[in-house]
């Protein structure tokens, strides 16, 4: 499959976004500036953007309490993300939501979601509105294999198959829902639950871009063609705890290092482009530059942002109460 | 105009809202009921008591949707639905069932527009059965209401009659906020005149539906039924009865109760939700907290034991509010003496 | 009971069933039926369902035809042995319907028919209160801006004496259907003429009210064929001054509170506005189209805040009787617009009363009414 080179920069330029926001974040979140707590996505990126390569505006994903890289990959802005992690009046949700809740419903961002599972049933009726209005949209929800065995998860695959809609389930599978492992909590696989609700099935290597960017683009194009849903089963390597501070000890030493060195997406990706002779490596570590320096300015005037006001306590409960 | 039953005012104003905007689009389990079976009458139900008879006919599957046997998941969706363009009007069938579906409302679809900063709006009606009355024992009898209006992010509507329920869905429609909408299942046949036309009835003002100068009794839903009539009874008697229905409980009219309860000095509060933390608790606080001056005698309130809703006819009477418990309570209320204390 | 008889009740499909009909018998008296025989077709309000013989036996009677409707628990038929004697079946009926019919204990309640009713004029859909019978000629009461056939509830029955009076809801106003058209006294007094046609009235007394007011008087100019006499009370047309305190007031008002606060603008006794007067105003404002309806007539009748009509010239050129009734304290049309009119017609200033006399002083109101209208039937 041809990509264009426009989306091959484009997402390199994601991925590598998410990686630094998240790195400075790990950082930052030891200093006790941030409040709450975080989820970390890197080493997952190439899933969130391989996925979302293939979708628009139009489309609309749903996320997870590790949402920060979905976030990114379907286009909301930067600055806003680090403002609202900051609890700043400034962040994308004023300071309301915090990095669990991060939303932008006008590019089509439902939300990260505090609830595992939560995400599958508002994907649901976010594709049932694509299909009522005709507006040729797809919905996406990402899920984790800790999610995979919620019932609202199981459900949802029951009423997306149902009732036909144009809905694709990304299962993010990194092995770890929270401190235990899939291979402990998720009963038979994935493929045969997909198979359970008569649903295409389609599995990737997530630390490869361009198989993402294939398998959803299939899965995509099969659920706008308005045949149904699908899954996709990524399989994925978390390289942080849980929640910044989880030290991992449930993790033998060297799994993550050797994700680290051996599946890292954007290396990978580096690799390959370079190779291929569609990029010179001036041109990615230009990029890595202007990333470089688009977190340093988000950090800055996040810190430097000013945070709510105590009118904001009352402000948007209801339209109109 | 024309005499309507309780479920007749509640397909009108679906029906009538449907027509005037293609967004509205109903889901639940057998809300048209039949998809799919051996007699090919996808619309053989029309819901579980028949209120959205007649609708699928009219608008079709892509309007009127039949779900599986999945609270979870159409909940859900119709909160999906909400915040990217349509109207969803879910019918949950039972209140009771909720226990399966909480999440979808609770943390998501009341939460949106707060956790999002403001940029969410989710116009979405949950419509289900509340009550006991009719033998259905303690998982399809409870009144939840207090349960929903202690969320943010909700408003909660329990209509009294056929006029209220058409004029309070439509308005519950409208809304761009997540509503809960509570029909008493044992008043589906109760008839009275009810406009043809369309109307709005606003939320959070309350209606009188008796007025006197003694006593002021809150009642809500069926309540306010056996509240009139106690009224009326005591009236008789020489009592008087103001009866407020205050239509919802988010947002609540504190100001006509208290306005009442400061002409009255008495106040009597019929709830058959569950006696702890329930709108009986909620108002009696809020009249203690701002009108304590104006009370002439303790509150009092009509409310069930603190038990699940039984099955036979004999202890669900006795577990009932009844306009007999009404009539006893306001006039224990009329004859508190105030003694001084020494 | 007789344990030959086995009485067949109105069975009760799920919770909610209190009634239901018998669509159709399927087994025809005479018949032997088993346990489990589809025996009759019962509709209820949402479903039809076929009810099976809960015992073997003969089925002797239908106790309950088909089409009728009945509650749960009522006969609607017997299945007994052939040797049970007709007369024992029909003590036993007569046995079980007065039981049933003691333990349901439900009043018949058949209404008198003294109620607006809906017609069809024209393009319009108006409730019309038709009531009083008599040779007097018909009067025609037109209510004003906002009102409603029930501004005349004082006065109605009252007046109903040797004559119909007939009382309606305009376009756009109360039970009505919405549409006003162009929203003017011509679109109106319009409408009033073709309710009258339709009602095959050719004369009539005319009572109008402030708007109502000046409908009459534009009904007496375009078809002054069709108006006995002329009743006028705080009418408009007669100068431009209007509160539009009022007029925007009430178009905007959507609460209770709202609405009793511009209403007491229409008294001079305040106390006399209650809530449930603010609860019936807010049933028909509630009604979609209302609100659109009440601009729309606000704007044709009261361009930039003034009456747009000027009808003193109709009163000067008027044949026929008027009188005019006015509360000396009106806060919505003054009472000096009372002044310089035609010697011929006769003026009934009311002292401390507001806009709408005919409530607040209703008794004077009837009486003057009487009076005016009673005596041009007699010099007729």
């Amino acid at each position: 499959m041809q990509i264009a080179r426009e989306t091959l920069l484009r997402s390199y330029r994601a991925m590598r976004t998410i990686r630094m926001f998240e790195e400075r974040l790990h950082v930052e979140f030891a200093t006790g500036e941030i409040p709450g707590f975080v989820h970390l996505y890197c080493g997952e990126e190439a899933s969130a953007v391989g996925v979302c390569a293939n979708l628009t505006d139009n489309d609309t994903i749903a996320s997870t309490h590790r949402g920060h890289g979905h976030c990114i990959a379907k286009g909301v802005e930067v600055a806003g993300m680090m403002a609202e992690i900051y609890g700043r009046s400034t962040g994308v949700c004023r300071g309301k939501g915090g990095s669990m809740h991060i939303a932008d419903l006008a590019c089509g961002m439902l939300g990260a979601n505090g609830i595992v599972g939560g995400g599958p049933p508002l994907i649901c009726g976010a594709a049932l509105s694509h299909k009522t209005l005709r507006d040729g949209g797809v919905a996406v929800a990402f899920y984790g294999d800790g999610a995979s065995n919620e019932g609202t998860t199981l459900e949802s695959l029951n009423l997306a198959s149902v009732w036909q809609l144009p809905a694709v389930f990304v299962v993010e599978d990194n092995g770890y829902g929270e401190a235990t492992a899939a291979s402990f909590a998720c009963a038979g696989t994935q493929k045969d639950r997909a198979a359970g609700f008569g649903m295409p099935y389609i599995e990737c290597d997530g630390s490869d871009y361009f198989a993402v960017h294939e398998a959803a683009g299939e899965a995509i194009a099969h659920a706008r063609a308005g045949k149904g849903p699908v899954m996709l089963h990524v399989h994925l390597q978390r390289w942080y705890g849980h929640f910044e501070g989880d030290a991992m000890t449930y993790r033998a030493p060297n799994e993550v290092a050797e994700a680290k060195r051996d599946h890292d997406c954007l290396k990978l990706f580096r690799e390959r482009v370079t190779q291929a002779g569609l990029f010179e490596d001036s041109v990615l570590d230009e990029v890595d530059a202007a990333v470089t320096d688009e977190i340093e300015a988000a950090v800055l005037q996040a810190k430097d942002d000013p945070l709510p006001q105590s009118a904001d306590l009352l402000a948007d409960v209801y339209v109109r109460y | 105009m024309s005499k309507k039953s309780f479920r007749q005012a509640i397909n009108e104003a679906l029906r009538q809202e449907m027509r005037r905007d293609p967004t509205v689009i109903l889901m639940g389990e057998d809300v048209a009921g039949g998809r799919g079976g051996s007699a090919g009458t996808p619309d053989a139900w029309g819901g579980v008591l028949g209120v959205t008879k007649g609708l699928y006919e009219e608008f079709g599957e892509t309007r009127v949707l039949d779900t599986p046997i999945t609270e979870a998941s159409y909940i859900g969706a119709a909160a999906g639905a909400a915040v990217t363009g349509l109207r969803p009007v879910a019918e949950l069938m039972f209140v009771d069932f909720v226990g399966c579906c909480l999440d979808q409302i609770m943390n998501q679809a009341a939460k949106f527009r707060y956790m999002f900063g403001g940029k969410a709006r989710t116009p979405l009606v949950i419509r289900a059965m509340y009550g006991a009355g009719f033998n259905a024992a303690a998982q399809h009898s409870q009144a939840l209401y207090p349960l929903f209006t202690h969320i943010p992010g909700l408003k909660v509507v329990i209509p009294s009659s056929p006029y209220e329920a058409k004029g309070l869905l439509i308005s519950a429609i409208r809304d761009d906020d997540p509503v809960i909408f509570l029909e008493n299942k044992v008043m589906y046949d109760v008839e009275e005149e009810v406009p043809d036309e369309p109307y709005a009835i606003p939320f959070g003002e309350a209606n009188l539906t008796r007025e006197g100068d003694d006593v002021t009794i809150v009642a809500f839903g069926r309540m306010v039924g056996m509240a009139n009539e106690a009224a009326d009874r005591l009236a008789k008697k020489g009592i008087g009865c103001t009866v407020i229905d205050p239509r919802t409980t988010s947002p609540l009219d504190s100001e006509t109760i208290l306005d009442c309860v400061a002409d009255t000095g008495r106040l009597v509060i019929v709830d058959e939700s569950s006696p702890r933390c329930n709108m009986a608790t909620d108002i009696a606080a809020l009249v203690a907290e701002e009108a304590f001056d104006t009370l002439r005698a303790p509150i009092r309130r009509v409310v069930p034991p603190h038990t699940p809703v039984p099955f036979a006819t004999v202890l669900e009477t006795l577990y009932m509010p009844s306009v007999e418990k009404i009539e006893a309570a306001v006039t224990a209320t009329m004859n508190h003496r105030v003694t001084e204390k020494v | 009971m007789t344990p030959d008889i086995t009485p067949i009740t109105m069975p009760k499909f799920g919770l909610a069933m209190t009634e239901g009909k018998i669509a159709g018998w399927l087994v025809e008296p005479g018949t032997q039926v088993t346990a489990g025989e589809e025996l009759v077709d019962i509709e209820t309000s949402k479903i039809t369902n076929t009810f099976e013989s809960p015992v073997a036996g003969l089925l002797r009677r239908h106790v309950a035809a088909n089409g009728e409707m009945l509650p749960v628990g009522a006969l609607i038929g017997i299945v007994a042995d052939a040797a049970v004697a007709d007369a024992d079946i029909d003590a036993f009926i007569t046995r079980f319907q007065a039981d049933f019919a003691a333990a349901s204990d439900q009043p018949d309640g058949a209404e008198a028919a003294d109620e607006p009713v809906m017609m069809q004029v024209g393009a319009h859909s108006l409730r019309v209160h038709d009531r009083g019978a008599g040779d007097g000629t018909p009067l025609v009461l037109i209510h004003g801006f906002g009102g409603d056939l029930k501004n005349w509830m004082l006065n109605h029955a009252a007046l109903a004496h040797g004559r119909r009076v007939i009382a309606f809801d305009l376009p756009g106003h109360g039970g009505s259907s919405k549409d006003v058209g162009p929203g003017t006294l011509a679109f109106f007094a319009d409408v009033t003429a073709q309710l009258l046609a339709h009602l095959d009235l050719s004369r009539v007394h005319v009572m109008g009210h402030s708007l109502g007011g000046g409908i009459a008087l534009t009904l007496a100019r375009t078809q002054p064929a069709l108006v006995a006499s002329l009743t006028l009370i705080a009418p408009a047309g007669l100068g431009p001054q209007i509160n539009m305190d009022f007029i925007n007031g009430f178009i905007e008002a959507d609460r209770v509170r709202g609405v009793q606060d511009v209403l007491k603008y229409l008294v001079h006794d305040k106390a006399l506005i209650g809530r449930r007067m603010a609860d019936d105003v807010l049933r028909y404002k509630r009604l979609d189209g209302a609100e659109a309806a009440l601009r729309k007539v606000a704007e044709a009748c009261f361009p930039g805040g003034k009456q747009g009509d000027d009808l003193r010239p109709v009163l000067a050129a008027a044949d026929m009787p008027a009188t005019l009734i006015w509360g000396q304290a009106d806060e919505i049309l003054p009472v000096a617009q009372a002044d310089g009119l035609p010697g011929s017609v006769t003026r009934h200033i009311l002292p401390a009363i507001g806009h709408m006399p005919q409530l607040e002083s209703a008794t004077a109101v009837n009486e003057v009414v009487e009076a005016f209208i009673g005596h041009e039937v007699a010099t007729a």
